[in-house]
């Protein structure tokens, strides 16, 4: 049998059947350069298994896992399709250009930026307990996010609470209170516990297309305020929600 | 598929970035974008194949974007960083000892192969699948990558693939 090249790879990664292996080795025993090279192979894999082996017993950075515990957040970008697909392919071509990740501060505002496009159209649905079960409403998500919460009243602004649902967020369970004025325009506050390493911080503002968001840290908690309203509109209800929060 | 079943991958990901990219924060940026990617894309996955390869096909593809978006930007190209390192020898002619060395300056077309099949010990058609070329080219890719690592690790010349990055 004639031996070829990919025979020999195939030798150097015991890929062989027992007969080909017996005609490579006969090849080899009379080719010293083959079998000089075909070891040198064999040892280049051994090295990159040295070399590189340890990496698998490395603990998995945070980063990383915390991409797995982020998981359902993606949910919502198949659910808010076009709406926010402008969001997405920003974030990846960011990704891909190999720029450095956005803080965390700024990638909480997207992820409420989506909660809110994906569930503010919502007809039927919009929340999962509605503003006629105030207290258990506010028992629950407390509960469920760890930490003790209150729905702003925003009537004073012209908005009224429509009820809230509970979320998957980066950090834990995030809950998102849904309010809505006259018109049947909607504002949607998401609140999640603080992201750790985060501190205090002023309100910040992002557009994340259409939606318009606030947001902020403050103590045990971080929030957001998303809504399609001018940014003055929006800072002002920012401002009450903020106020109301800290008497 | 449940996004769980993804975590159990994820140290073999890094192993392979590692080998890839070179340096870690580099190999983990590229883990991370390829998780996100998974993640997102999902529902493509079809139940029942396999999620492995999958995942390095999108790693493979996360990885030649990278290599172009770095070759439009030539500043950042890694070619750079070996130049750099390779000024800073003081022997007259270069000679490369050390493995990652030699694997940077292998064309990343044959590095992919050299190490899906060496490091990750994926058969020919697995490595195929994975980078969605024929399994000739896949063999070819080898043989030419593992005979241009012997030759770097045996202290031969460097000289075709570097090119001069301003």
């Amino acid at each position: 049998m004639r031996v070829s090249e990919d025979d020999l790879q195939a030798f150097v990664d015991d890929r062989l059947g027992p007969e080909a292996r017996r005609a490579v080795e006969a090849h080899l025993a009379a080719q010293p350069e083959d079998a000089a090279r075909v070891r040198a192979y064999r040892e280049q894999n051994a090295a990159l298994r040295a070399q590189f082996d340890p990496v698998l017993r490395e603990p998995v950075p945070d980063r990383l896992r915390r991409i797995d515990a982020s998981r359902r957040s993606a949910r919502f970008a198949v659910a808010a399709g076009w709406l926010v697909a402008g969001v997405f392919v920003g974030w990846f071509a960011h990704a891909f250009l190999g720029a450095s990740a956005p803080p965390p501060a700024r990638s909480f505002a997207r992820q409420a930026a989506l909660a809110h496009a994906v569930y503010s159209p919502e007809v039927r649905h919009p929340v999962e307990v509605g503003a006629d079960q105030h207290e258990h409403l506010l028992n629950w998500l407390s509960k469920r996010v760890g930490v003790k919460l209150r729905a702003p009243l925003l009537a004073a602004e012209g908005f009224e609470l429509v009820g809230g649902r509970l979320l998957p967020g980066d950090d834990g369970a995030v809950a998102q209170f849904m309010y809505q004025d006259a018109k049947g325009k909607r504002l949607t506050l998401y609140v999640s516990r603080r992201p750790p390493g985060q501190r205090d911080t002023a309100f910040r503002f992002s557009q994340e297309d259409k939606v318009g968001v606030f947001y902020w840290i403050d103590g045990p908690l971080g929030y957001a305020l998303s809504g399609e309203l001018p940014k003055p509109e929006l800072l002002a209800v920012a401002t009450a929600v903020y106020k109301q929060l800290n008497p | 598929m449940d996004p769980q079943a993804i975590a159990p991958h994820i140290p073999r990901l890094r192993r392979y970035a590692r080998a890839l990219a070179g340096d870690q924060h580099a190999a983990d940026d590229l883990v991370q974008d390829t998780l996100e990617r998974a993640i997102n894309k999902r529902h493509l996955w079809r139940p029942g194949s396999d999620l492995r390869a999958w995942l390095f096909t999108i790693m493979h593809n996360v990885f030649v974007n990278q290599l172009r978006s770095r070759q439009a930007h030539p500043e950042e190209s890694l070619d750079e960083s070996v130049l750099t390192a390779a000024s800073a020898n003081p022997a007259p002619r270069l000679e490369i000892r050390d493995l990652e060395t030699a694997l940077a300056l292998l064309a990343p077309d044959q590095r992919e192969v050299v190490l899906l099949v060496g490091l990750e010990q994926m058969s020919y058609a697995e490595a195929a699948k994975v980078l969605e070329i024929p399994v000739g080219t896949v063999m070819s890719r080898l043989f030419r990558g593992r005979e241009r690592l012997r030759l770097l690790l045996g202290g031969a010349p460097v000289a075709a693939p570097l090119k001069v990055v301003k």
